[in-house]
């Protein structure tokens, strides 16, 4: 029998009715865009067309969804089975992740009751990057639902199916690394383009390599973050030793994209362009300094063995990794005409809201399905 | 009219000193040959030195392609929506006149204490950005004539084409519900009833001409060859149509012509009596974006080889070691 169980929590909380209101204010600025257009909601603009919609809820969010990605490749590829307790959770946060990006996309579209022709084949441009993005996260949407979906089997008493499912597992989890690999690579390559619009501090042939590891460190730093306020919040047995243990792969993932970011700037001759005063040169450097900080945290045993400096140094990656993407795709850019951009409440609001309803989702799920590792649920 | 903003200029010479920083051979290796420009390819011609300023052509456009007129909300008390005044490129506006002032503005194209006039719209490049990024080929550039055009029926609204177009052409109107890109797609409509486009129809003075690119190069040839002060006849409307010229004297042009290398070339090309980054004209390198972006995804993605033998290591090693645990049920397995 399984060794996951749902958590015998009540569903009706303080911090779940704080969780719907924001969701429904979110619904309630949607239906305004919906009505009215993009322009009646958010402040993007023609040096903008992108606003965080874009950046956060998609760039930033998948990013965050990255945990079952980066658990996969630990504990399928690298056959590092030990780990396979934080393997559900994190492919629940993924799903979330994931699953409301594509939502995200959705009402970001600025036509999209005709987003169907990305799937039409007649229409497919296999230039364009955005077009591999959007097919490979659909596809790796489907993937994670059917990773996750042992729990619901398991929840509900479906042993045949589980039994089959499992005998073709192999594939899914194959594309469940292989997926992300390339869509979070592809998120770096979209920027190519952007040769003389975006910074040299960001812009770069690594473009796509940068993307894709700082996407495997967000995975498992998510998973981290998540284990910890978990574990906290339910007064459940911590998870820290495990964590600890995974936490030099993340330390030496983190030294190796600060070499190719820095080594890549002093290649190309670009540092000097971080020491020119502005914002854009004053985020880059509290970007780098969050990977550092982690870095640290995470190569040095005392580091490791604290819980409260390995969790700061998972959010720190958080948010060095969040930021990094913030100003490739906004800050380090540069528009034409002297726009300016900055998100408006409703913007901010629904955005809030999509993570909100992330954390409902993921709630509602661990306290109803087998989610979290028995042992500890079950106390 | 607007006036070009000179911080703009300042960006762009600050930028243009700092895209330097990009080794020009390693991205050069990875980007794929550039596109060439086809034999048959239409273009414009655009000569600030001759525009008057008398926004024609922004009308012209405006009534060509069926789009409303525009009112700044500071002109509102006045002007009630009869007389368009459009101040840039918008979801509402495919042409726009701006004006470059400086000092005591006196001389019709000086850079120092002179004005002069530049009109913005689609450049109909050779190796589009647009037509590049577009996940569902809602732009597309015609093999024989290059007018890059937009079908709002294919289009899904992503705006990655605003977002990449180097010159900042394609505009979402965000304004409506159901909003579309609204780019110049040179009058396409009209050159199919063998009309040529509007802007160049109606420009008084010849500073908008239209015709095949090759011989716009040879009369850009003429007109820079020529010294200033020589009188010359100008052609109007299409280059080799029978309108009456219009007669004056060559004027002196800042060195090069904006279109010829930018972003590996484009189809309108311009002249002009003040720098181009002055006029709002943005510092554009010679490789065509399109170019770099289209190497690496398909020196990454080449005959899908990477990801099927990537794919097929995933499978064989996740196969193995979920066999090892027999199931995720399983205990934990003493590696590690
Ligand atoms: S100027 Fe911009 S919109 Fe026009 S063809 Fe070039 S990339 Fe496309
Ligand atoms: S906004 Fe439309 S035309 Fe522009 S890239 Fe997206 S789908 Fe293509
Ligand atoms: S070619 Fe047609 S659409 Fe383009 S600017 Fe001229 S009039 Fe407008």
């Amino acid at each position: 029998m399984s060794t996951a169980a749902p958590l015998r929590r009540s569903l009706v909380t303080p911090t779940t009715l704080v969780l719907v209101a924001l969701v429904v204010i979110a619904f309630c600025f949607l239906l305004q865009r919906f009505l009215f257009g993009l322009g009646a909601v958010a402040n993007i603009n023609p040096g903008y067309p992108w606003g965080i919609w874009v950046v956060v809820d998609v760039i930033i969010g998948t990013a965050f969804g990255c945990g079952g990605f980066a658990m996969a490749l630990l504990v399928y590829i690298f056959n590092r089975g030990q780990y396979h307790p934080l393997m559900r959770p994190a492919l629940l946060s993924g799903l979330f992740g994931y699953t409301l990006g594509g939502f995200a996309v959705i009402f970001d579209l600025g036509r999209y009751w005709q987003a169907y022709n990305l799937l039409l084949p007649w229409h497919a441009q296999l230039n364009s990057v955005m077009f591999e993005v959007a097919l490979c996260v659909m596809a790796y949407v489907v993937v994670l639902w059917i990773e996750f979906s042992p729990a619901f089997l398991e929840r509900f008493g479906f042993v045949g199916i589980k039994r089959i499912l499992e005998r073709w597992m192999f594939v899914i989890v194959a594309l469940g690394v292989l997926l992300p690999t390339m869509h979070q690579s592809s998120l770096g390559s979209m920027l190519l383009v952007m040769e003389y619009r975006l910074s040299p501090l960001w812009f770069t042939l690594w473009l796509p390599a940068l993307f894709v590891i700082s996407a495997l460190a967000m995975g498992y730093a998510v998973v981290m973050f998540e284990a910890t306020v978990v574990s906290k919040t339910f007064s459940l047995p911590s998870e820290h030793a495990l964590i600890s243990k995974m936490s030099i792969v993340v330390g030496w993932i983190t030294v190796a994209w600060l070499v190719l970011r820095f080594g890549d700037l002093f290649a190309r001759n670009a540092l000097p362009l971080a020491f020119i005063g502005s914002i854009s040169v004053f985020l880059f450097w509290v970007e780098n300094a969050m990977f550092l900080a982690a870095a640290l945290v995470f190569i040095t045993p005392a580091g490791r063995a604290s819980q409260r400096a390995s969790f700061l140094g998972a959010v720190a990656l958080l948010a060095g990794g969040s930021l990094y993407r913030l100003d490739a795709y906004l800050i380090g850019y540069q528009p034409l005409n002297n726009w300016s951009y900055f998100p408006s409440v409703p913007e901010l609001m629904v955005s809030i809201g999509v993570v909100a309803l992330e954390v409902l989702l993921y709630l509602i799920f661990i306290k109803t399905l087998p989610v979290l590792h028995g042992d500890a649920a079950r106390r | 009219m607007t006036e070009v903003d000179r911080r703009d200029f300042l960006r762009g010479a600050g930028f243009a000193t700092a895209a330097a920083a990009v080794p020009t051979e390693a991205s050069a290796a990875i980007a794929r040959p550039p596109k060439q420009i086809s034999p048959q390819a239409v273009g414009m011609l655009y000569d600030s030195t001759l525009c008057i300023g008398c926004r024609a052509c922004v009308a012209a456009c405006k009534e060509a392609n069926k789009m409303p007129a525009e009112v700044p909300a500071t002109l509102t008390g006045w002007n009630e929506n009869t007389w368009d005044s459009a101040e840039d490129l918008s979801g509402r506006t495919l042409n726009v006149i701006k004006v470059y002032r400086n000092g005591t503005a006196e001389q019709k194209d000086h850079e120092i204490n002179g004005f002069a006039f530049v009109k913005r719209h689609c450049l109909h490049c050779i190796d589009p950005s647009c037509v590049s990024v577009c996940p569902v080929g809602a732009m597309q550039k015609d093999a024989a004539t290059g007018i890059v055009s937009y079908d709002p029926d294919v289009c899904i609204g992503c705006r990655y084409c605003v977002y990449g177009c180097p010159f900042g052409v394609p505009q979402f109107d965000f304004s409506s519900a159901l909003g579309k890109i609204a780019k110049c797609e040179f009058c396409r409509h009209l050159q199919k009833d063998g009309k040529i486009p509007a802007c160049c129809d109606v420009c008084p003075t010849g500073a908008s001409l239209f015709g095949p690119v090759k011989e716009l190069e040879r009369e850009i040839e003429r007109r820079t060859a020529a010294a200033p002060g020589t009188p010359y006849q100008f052609p109007r409307g299409k280059i080799g149509e029978n309108r009456p010229p219009n007669a004056a004297t060559i004027p002196t042009y800042v060195k090069g012509v904006y279109g010829e290398h930018e972003a590996g070339g484009t189809q309108v090309r311009y002249l002009a009596g003040v720098p181009f980054p002055k006029l709002g004209l943005p510092t554009v390198g010679r490789q065509s974006p399109a170019s770099l972006s289209e190497g690496m995804q398909h020196t990454i993605y080449q005959w899908l080889i990477a990801p099927l033998v990537a794919f097929v290591g995933f499978a064989f090693l996740a196969r193995r070691n979920l066999a090892l645990h027999h199931d995720d049920d399983a205990p934990p397995s003493k590696e590690g």
